[in-house]
């Protein structure tokens, strides 16, 4: 199991997967918005995505949690 | 003149207003956000309101909460800057159906020039050149695909709320058209509430100029020479410099009577600029008209010796401008440079706190910042922290001098673009005054990622 987490302080402006559905390695998973400025966030392994704990328009910190891939 | 102004924004341009509205003895209010509760600009106004929560759309963004700071306050006035409500000709309807005056045109002006489709089709009448394309909306990729067949590729494809360069795109085949096409109307959709898309023709190795103009409300219109600004990177200016070091003489007095016909044919009131591409050849078009103060306007004021803040407050007071054309005399050379808390080679913003600020001092050097020691650049707002202007008889002079400055400047704590800036203002192609704008792409960048290896 893989967590992806936030690169950067910002607003979840989009997510891009839904839970149960599978990704690959390097898929941009959320886009964060940080300073007017979207910052994709990519899944760094490929597989399930088993949760997606973030909304859009959540306030996120860096580091913090964005979607659990199996 | 009035006594009371609120000034509708944050940061070093909140500043920048503060600072003439006191020398002409005009009380200011501020209004923040609980993230700006430290800023400066919030200590150096006269009152200062805190009108909601970090994201723009609580506090900045809040008509309501802006307006209802300024009857609390008695405030006659209020100046938008730059960005945020500055180009939202909904705000400007509000001030003046609250019987208060806005700090520039007049709203329907401001909805006029806020579509650039429209904005298109109004140049076009009042006689000023404009890049071949569409002045209607275009409803899907299959009508694109027709239209820039005709236009014949490359081509830009745009969004008419666009700004900032989001909803912009540059195809070069119809394939390319075709998968762009969706996805930038999406992104103008949920960026501006518009999803409209034009096409124009790709002006190839084009130069960013745009001339300043100050119309008051009795029909004078003054043009207040041009502004080079052609370092970009993603789409947005990092530099900029008065005067262009591109254009002849000849063509500088044809851009400058083509926006004096643009803002009179519009009725333009308060400062304003129209932007321009120039070709190879010394051709111009239109690109957009700007209905605000300009971030880079401290270089005009540098070559000119003119506080453009305070032409705004006098003309929206109800002044005549004061001189005419002839009078604004134009001495030396100025370059800004946009000091942004980004990587200075992915161009990803990089919030934190600033642990150290130490400011290069020096004759000619001017900064316009937003940030002191121990401020928090939070992710809530444009990256921006501060401009940093050299002034010096000639452009070589100024070249040096900001180098010299840039060399100086101690931001910690957070990323900066400075590398990126001492890079560009000592590159050989800059020092020619070959600023296209693609210099970041074809000069900066290869050789970052060179040495890098």
């Amino acid at each position: 199991m893989t967590i992806v987490k936030a690169s950067m302080a910002g607003t979840v402006w989009k997510i891009l997967v839904n839970e149960g559905e599978e990704v690959a390695a390097g898929q941009d998973v959320v886009i964060l918005e940080s300073m007017k400025m979207e910052i994709p966030i990519a899944a760094e392994e490929g597989g399930t995505v088993k949760r997606v704990i973030v909304a859009e328009g959540d306030f996120i910190n860096v580091d913090d949690n964005l979607v659990e891939i199996e | 003149m009035f006594k009371k102004v609120l000034i509708a924004n944050r940061g070093e341009i909140a500043r920048r207003i503060i600072r003439t509205c006191h020398k002409l003895g005009i009380q200011t209010v501020a209004v923040y956000s609980e993230a700006d509760a430290n800023s400066l600009h919030v200590k150096e106004a006269t009152e200062s309101y805190c009108i909601g929560k970090p994201p723009v759309s609580h506090s900045y963004l809040n008509i309501d909460a802006i307006l209802d700071v300024a009857k609390q306050s008695d405030a006659e006035a209020i100046h938008p800057g730059y960005g945020l409500l500055s180009e939202n000709a909904r705000f400007a309807r509000r001030i003046e159906e609250a019987g208060l005056i806005f700090i520039g045109p007049t709203a329907n002006v401001i909805q006029a020039m806020g579509s650039k489709i429209e904005a298109r089709k109004t140049m076009e009448q009042a006689g000023v050149p404009i890049v071949q394309g569409v002045n209607e909306p275009i409803a899907d990729a299959d009508e694109a695909a027709t239209i820039a067949q005709e236009i014949g590729y490359p081509v830009m494809l745009k969004a008419s709320a666009g700004g900032g360069g989001i909803g912009m795109q540059l195809v070069n085949n119809e394939e390319e058209l075709r998968k762009a096409f969706e996805g930038n109307q999406k992104r103008a959709q949920s960026f501006f509430g518009d999803g409209t898309m034009f096409i124009e023709k790709f002006i190839a190795q084009p130069h960013h100029v745009e001339v300043q103009v100050l119309a008051d409300k009795h029909g004078n219109v003054i043009p207040v020479f041009e502004r080079e600004c052609s370092i970009q990177r993603r789409n947005q200016k990092v530099v900029e410099e008065a005067p262009s070091p591109f254009i002849t003489e000849e063509t500088r007095q044809k851009m400058l009577d083509a926006a004096v016909n643009a803002a009179k044919h519009i009725g333009y009131t308060n400062a304003g600029t129209i932007e321009f591409l120039v070709d190879c050849d010394q051709n111009f078009y239109f690109l957009e008209m700007n209905t605000r103060l300009q971030v880079e306007h401290p270089v005009t004021e540098e070559i000119t010796g003119m506080d453009l803040v305070e032409q705004q407050l006098r003309v929206a007071y109800g002044e005549i401008l004061a001189f005419s054309r002839e009078d604004i005399v134009r001495k030396g050379h100025a370059i800004e440079v946009r000091i942004y808390a980004e990587n200075p080679v992915s161009f990803f913003p990089s919030p934190g706190k600033i642990t150290k600020l130490e400011l290069p001092q020096g004759e000619g050097i001017r900064h316009e910042v937003a940030v002191q020691n121990g401020s928090d650049v939070t992710p809530f707002y444009d990256p921006m922290i501060g401009k940093l202007i050299a002034f010096a008889p000639t452009r070589r002079q100024a070249c040096i001098k900001l180098a010299d400055a840039l060399r100086n400047y101690v931001v910690e704590g957070i990323d900066t673009n400075i590398p990126m800036l001492l890079e560009t203002v000592t590159h050989p192609q800059f020092l020619l005054g070959i600023t296209t704008t693609k210099f970041v792409e074809e000069y900066y960048l290869p050789s970052v990622t060179t040495a890098g290896k």
